[in-house]
């Protein structure tokens, strides 16, 4: 009896096992492999058959990439759009998140659901008119003007997390510090900040993903300042293959660092707030 | 006055977000739709959008829209749901596999687009396996208009793979609302593995899951740089047209049709799972 008992459960580890390594495999098999081609050298791109080792390591191709005229400087853009979109969706969100978190007001409820409501609109009909509208306001083609709509792209978000992350910092110690002779300003300073850093620092990595990622509005609102993705896009038709994969490849590598750092929060970021 | 301020708090915190919000969410739909039905006289017109419906590529963009939609939504639905059940299992090492699994929450549709073409290129490494292990000659031309269900399979299979992963969080966050009692009361009556995760696990899971319905079925309607990377124009879509009408052909107006188009499309889809949600959420005795 007991040795059919360990059987089966051998087996149900290795049926558990197996399922698991083969939708690892499945995940990380693309990202392999677009890694080889992004080093390697550019004429393996057309080397038949291929390896599946990296025989052929080379940096020429990302060389290439980061070298060709107007990479480097979206690289530049990109970041400085992201951060900017991280500090004006905080500075702007976070208060919102701490009202949602520790008041009640009347109101609330229309203001919950229009933020998810506001999640929800596609990207096409924000970016078109805001082009127009940038045109004539001079923020056509300049980091601003992306920065500005990824902001409102991950404000609601913003809110929600951070209303999340403030009703999880308790309450009481709020209160304490109050009655301790701090005033509502200094108890949130001293009190609420610390204990909410690690989640707001989740909140700002989530956000810079958004702005890394986000690729119609940035194409729409840019000619010559291009973000990454965008300037990725636009020379899709008249770049050759391995120019692609060394751009895949660039813009893959935040997503492994900081989904990494914020492994622990990926439930209440994307699982939570998305619904 | 004290409390007259303190009441005036909550509305001064959000003030800024919610001014945000309308000058660049709810006025920009506004001027979308004022786009979509002016003409160059500014006078109300549906030339914008019998112009769109005219186009050659509009009941392509229509079809491939929705049949992406059908074919891609289902395959996330599932493979999310081998990952979160497994990852809940909470097996020796769960963690490690957690972090691969939602390893393209962070990457880009564009990204991923490029990741696939790497293997399903002429000279990529799918034909370079095949050919290896003797199943293929020569190659096969996977992204060829000649062979478009060919084509309209790696989209699905690229964009499969890059959203799985929210579907995947969504339904572990859901997962790990249900209180462990119902797993255990399942075990004391002998309930085994497939039994507990049919009866038990799926029910409750199920506001979850339309959950995650919702929200790949909407961003399923936007679905456009993956398109781009792979097929190109072979395989048009309803953003991918508004992209092109105004990138292109520098015409806003249509540009704007298409994208008030892929609104109306969101906002009935929305408003059909929610009808269906509710009436399916109150059968299932949850609330």
């Amino acid at each position: 009896m007991p040795s059919s008992l360990s059987r089966r459960y051998i087996l149900s580890r290795v049926l558990l096992y197996g399922s698991a390594i083969l939708l690892a495999l499945w995940t990380l098999a693309p990202l392999y492999l677009v890694a080889l081609a992004a080093f390697s050298t550019k004429q393996a791109t057309f080397q038949w058959p291929k390896p599946l080792l990296p025989t052929n390591f080379s940096t020429d191709t990302m060389e290439f990439f980061v070298n060709t005229k107007g990479v480097l400087g979206s690289v530049g853009n990109s970041v400085i759009v992201a951060l900017l979109t991280i500090v004006a969706s905080l500075v702007l969100g976070a208060p919102g998140g701490y009202a949602l978190a520790r008041f009640r007001f009347r109101g609330k409820d229309t203001v919950s659901l229009g933020l998810l409501i506001s999640k929800m609109f596609p990207t096409a009909i924000l970016s078109i008119p805001l082009a127009v509208a940038f045109i004539q306001l001079d923020l056509y083609d300049t980091i601003w003007g992306v920065a500005l709509i990824h902001t409102a792209m991950a404000l609601p978000f913003v809110v929600i997390i951070t209303s999340g992350i403030f009703v999880g910092v308790p309450r009481d110690l709020e209160e304490a510090a109050q009655t301790l002779g701090c005033n509502r300003l200094q108890a949130f300073l001293k009190v609420v900040m610390p204990l909410a850093l690690p989640g707001l620092a989740a909140a700002a990595i989530f956000t810079f993903v958004i702005s890394w990622n986000e690729v119609f509005a940035a194409t729409i609102l840019t000619l010559r300042n291009r973000t990454l993705p965008a300037q990725v896009l636009s020379s899709l038709n008249d770049s050759p293959l391995y120019y692609r994969y060394a751009g895949g490849f660039f813009m893959i590598v935040p997503a492994l660092i900081f989904i990494f750092l914020i492994r622990k929060y990926l439930l209440n970021l994307w699982g939570g707030v998305s619904r | 006055m004290r409390a007259k301020l303190e009441s005036a708090l909550p509305y001064s915190l959000l003030a800024p977000t919610l001014i945000f919000v309308t000058l660049l969410i709810v006025v920009p739909i506004f001027q979308a739709f004022l786009l979509a039905f002016q003409g160059a006289d500014d006078a109300f017109t549906l030339a914008n959008f019998q112009k769109m419906a005219n186009d050659t590529a509009f009941a392509d963009a229509l079809k491939f829209t929705f049949l992406l939609l059908m074919f891609i939504v289902p395959v996330q639905a599932v493979l999310a749901l081998v990952m979160a059940l497994l990852i809940h299992t909470r097996f020796k090492g769960h963690t490690i596999f957690l972090y691969i699994f939602a390893i393209p929450l962070g990457i880009s549709d564009l990204a991923a687009g490029i990741a696939w073409l790497s293997i399903f290129t002429e000279r990529g490494y799918l034909n370079s396996i095949l050919s290896q292990l003797g199943i293929l000659e020569t190659p096969f031309l996977f992204l060829s208009y000649q062979n478009l269900p060919a084509v309209f399979g790696t989209i699905v299979v690229a964009e499969s793979w890059r959203a799985t992963a929210i579907v995947m969080t969504i339904l572990l966050a859901g997962l790990q609302v249900i209180p462990r009692d119902y797993f255990e009361a399942a075990d004391v009556f002998g309930a085994n593995t497939l039994k507990r995760t049919l009866y038990v696990v799926l029910p409750l899971l199920r506001p979850s899951l339309q959950a995650a319905l919702i929200i790949r079925t909407i961003f399923a309607f936007q679905t456009f740089s993956v398109v781009l990377v792979l097929a190109g124009r072979v395989i048009p879509v309803l953003a991918g047209e508004s992209y092109t009408w105004y990138v292109t052909n520098r015409n806003p107006n249509i540009a704007a049709a298409y994208a008030v188009l892929v609104l109306i499309f969101t906002v009935a889809a929305t408003w059909f799972y929610l009808k269906f949600l509710q009436t399916s959420t109150a059968e299932a005795g949850y609330d």
